[in-house]
């Protein structure tokens, strides 16, 4: 039992720092990830709300296509391929020249744009929980789009969308250990090698299971909080999220 | 003033690259070498492997800085997984591999090499306490595929004892190919991602063999506390490649030459085999 | 794209297609078990409730790759593991990636069986057992059939999940799709050509599941089904 101290530890035995910078290269990846797809599910979403009949069902397609396919080989995907496409997406704006995707950039990407097809889900529920007779009284006071969103959707939805989103916060950051296969050293990663190393595989997963589980917590009791605050000055009587 | 949709899709794809390009930006087109990124994978003693505060250590850690030295050029080395490295390296996230990899001809079609700086032989490794007691061919003479005759005998009184038996091998290592090609109709192979887990699953009896690079097989022999042993013929040559070398991109003949040059006044010097003597208690430099 | 090659890697990744399947269900089967246990727990005891609440905290709070990894390689450490009765079992990886997707299934179901629950109405129950129903009876036509019926959506979602979990599998050398797919990048490196194929293969799996699932949806809720004469809201 000291021995498993000793290694779980910040000594120079010990892999306690390998593990800690692990763990914060999960919340640094998770981040990342869960704000590309906060942003592309956003967009996604208003496509699919307002969007034009062929956007519409590109934005649909979208989902569909990302929410068929396991994560690990879209992160594969992007690591592998990653190169080819970045390009192509840079040549369109001029950029000559090759150009690079590290770990956590494919690591991000790919998680990003996971997340984004569900968190388009997330809000698009959201928006249509806003009752309408609010939208047309938006519209008739004259407010322009952008501060239509600003001061009415945006609050609202994100009122509804709150749990959703906290259950995808927590889905990136178990999805950010499939990151290992690129090499990028997040927490998984690291108690791999140290399990390696050692030959003590029980106790390094364990540990990772571990620091997955405060991260996780945390994160949830973050998330009910700011459920709470968002329901402020609401009648009891508004549905539970 | 109207912002469109597609103004917010331009942004969107915008950000997108931005990303990638803000991930690393760099045109691989410099000739003029500052900084020279080295893959290896960490997890391979006593090549490379990973120490407890998290730095790479090695034999190729070692080499490497001696290398840099002679060359005048910084490089950095950085962890990453095998499966997938020499692909890395032709996108463009690095600029070498030293990962013990060998030159092989089917490897010099997507890569280039630099001269090997190691060359050892490949064999088995079982569990003392295991299924196999023993194989034949333990402590002969490496065994050259270029001996054809010679080599049909080993690879004959090896499948006897094989037989039926599972081996672990790391995917697309020479061992693989190896294994793939003279005994996939007498054993059961497995391939791992991953070298360690190799050794781990024979550890717990998982499987009854691991094919792998001698030196890799010694350096877990010595961590099993007389546990594990490396047992029956050593092979060296033809699908097991030449040596092992630093794995460069074809677009990159500076690289090569600058690498060679350096490796030319570590071996003339004697400095590779003061490395190889500290790491594999044997001298492995090759024969050129 | 070289179509010839991605011809020829097809039928090799489709190989692996009767693993993928036989992953699945048999871990939807076990987890859906498994469910149904940490169901009557939750409803027997209040410690009961509380392990039953601690399992899916664990199960869901954690990735399943580590939940493999700790099943596979953490379990093979022990001594005393290897020379159990069970050992001849956890040796597979089959058995041992069975064993964790089981495992994280049964928590997400048990959650999903818990809101199906609730929405059997209570006056629906009341009704029943006033009638004369016996608990077994109640449970046979009045719970189970609603509690199905109200939690197949997510169930259906579940469902998908798991298809694509299964490839997880091949990170412990199981040769399912994904596990065919990664050896087959090792071997030419043609990388964006393979995974794509891979991916269209779940792709086609998910979307005729999720059909299925909608059928089943549709013969189960006929009143929600759109009559011409509806307006739409």
């Amino acid at each position: 039992m000291d021995d498993s101290l000793t290694l779980l530890g910040f000594g120079p035995e010990g892999w306690g720092h390998a593990l800690l910078n692990g763990g914060l290269m999960t919340l640094t990846v998770s981040g990342c990830a869960f704000a590309f797809g906060l942003g592309l599910g956003t967009l996604l979403a208003w496509a699919r709300i307002a969007g034009a009949a062929p956007v519409q069902r590109l934005a649909q397609g979208y989902g569909v296509v990302m929410r068929g396919i396991p994560d690990l080989l879209v992160i594969y995907l992007f690591y592998f391929g990653g190169r080819q496409v970045a390009s192509a997406v840079a040549k369109q704006f001029g950029h000559v020249g090759p150009v690079e995707i590290s770990g956590f950039a494919a690591g991000c990407l790919a998680i990003g744009l996971l997340s984004g097809a569900t968190q388009a889900e997330v809000l698009r529920g959201a928006f249509h929980a806003i009752a309408p007779g609010t939208l047309e009284a938006a519209r008739v006071t004259g407010m322009g789009r952008w501060t239509m969103f600003r001061r009415i959707i945006a609050p609202l939805a994100l009122r509804t969308a709150l749990p959703g989103l906290g259950n995808q916060w927590q889905s990136v950051i178990k999805e950010s250990a499939l990151v290992s296969v690129t090499g990028l050293v997040e927490t998984l990663r690291a108690v791999t090698v140290a399990a390696n190393s050692t030959e003590l595989p029980f106790l390094f997963f364990l540990a990772g299971g571990a620091i997955y589980l405060v991260i996780t917590t945390i994160s949830g009791f973050l998330f009910r909080i700011a459920e709470w605050r968002s329901m402020r000055g609401q009648p009891a009587t508004v549905g539970r999220g | 003033m109207t912002i469109t949709r597609s103004d917010f899709l331009k942004l969107g794809l915008g950000a997108a690259a931005g990303l990638a390009l803000g991930a690393a930006p760099r045109t691989a087109a410099a000739k003029e070498w500052k900084l020279i990124r080295v893959a290896t994978e960490g997890a391979f003693p006593p090549y490379n492997m990973h120490a407890p505060d998290g730095r790479l250590i090695g034999f190729e850690p070692d080499l490497l800085q001696e290398l840099s030295a002679r060359m005048g050029v910084k490089c950095e080395m950085i962890a990453q997984a095998w499966d997938g490295m020499i692909a890395g390296l032709t996108d463009g996230k690095y600029d070498a591999i030293m990962d013990a990899v060998s030159v092989t001809p089917k490897r010099e079609e997507v890569i280039a090499f630099s001269r090997p700086y190691a060359s050892a032989g490949s064999g088995f490794a079982i569990m003392k306490e295991g299924s196999i007691k023993s194989l034949p061919g333990t402590g002969a003479p490496r065994v050259p595929f270029a001996d054809e005759a010679a080599a049909k005998k080993a690879i004959e009184e090896l499948a006897k004892p094989l037989a039926g038996k599972t081996v672990a091998v790391q995917v697309s290592t020479i061992q693989n190919d190896v294994l793939n090609r003279y005994f996939k109709d007498v054993l059961t192979i497995r391939t791992y991602s991953s070298g360690p887990d190799t050794f781990l699953d024979l550890k717990s009896g998982r499987v009854d063999a691991v094919m792998a690079s001698q030196i890799n097989i010694q350096a877990n022999v010595k961590k099993s506390n007389g546990e594990m042993i490396q047992s029956g013929y050593l092979f060296t040559g033809g699908l097991l490649g030449v040596g092992s070398a630093v794995g460069l991109r074809k677009g990159d003949p500076e690289l090569k030459e600058m690498f060679d040059k350096a490796l030319k006044s570590a071996i003339d010097d004697g400095t590779l085999k003061k490395l190889a003597l500290k790491w594999f208690e044997m001298d492995i430099t090759p024969a050129t | 794209m070289d179509f010839a090659f991605i011809a020829q890697v097809f039928p090799k990744l489709l190989a692996g297609l009767p693993l993928t399947l036989l992953l699945a269900v048999l871990s939807l089967l076990g987890g859906g078990l498994i469910a149904l246990g940490l169901s009557g727990l939750r409803a027997s005891s209040w410690i009961g409730a509380r392990v039953a609440d601690f399992y899916v905290y664990i199960f869901r709070g954690t990735p399943l790759l580590i939940q493999i990894f700790l099943i596979y390689y953490g379990l093979a450490q022990f001594p005393a593991v290897r020379h159990s009765v069970f050992w001849p079992l956890l040796r597979e990886p089959y058995v041992c990636a069975l064993l964790s997707l089981m495992l994280n299934d049964a928590a997400y179901t048990s959650e999903i069986l818990r809101g199906g629950l609730r929405a059997v109405p209570a006056g629906a129950i009341e009704a029943a057992r006033v009638a004369g129903m016996t608990r077994l009876t109640l449970l046979r036509r009045i719970i189970l059939p609603l509690a199905f019926r109200q939690a197949l959506p997510a169930y259906g979602a579940e469902i998908t999940s798991m298809v694509k979990a299964t490839s997880l599998a091949s990170v412990v050398t199981l040769m399912e799709v994904t596990g065919i797919a990664r050896a087959e990048v090792s071997e030419t490196y043609r990388a964006i050509e393979v995974f794509l194929c891979a991916a269209v293969i779940y792709l086609v799996l998910v979307t005729v599941i999720a059909r299925a699932v909608d059928l089943l949806e549709d013969h189960l809720t006929p009143y929600r089904r759109p009559t011409s004469a509806r307006s739409v809201a």
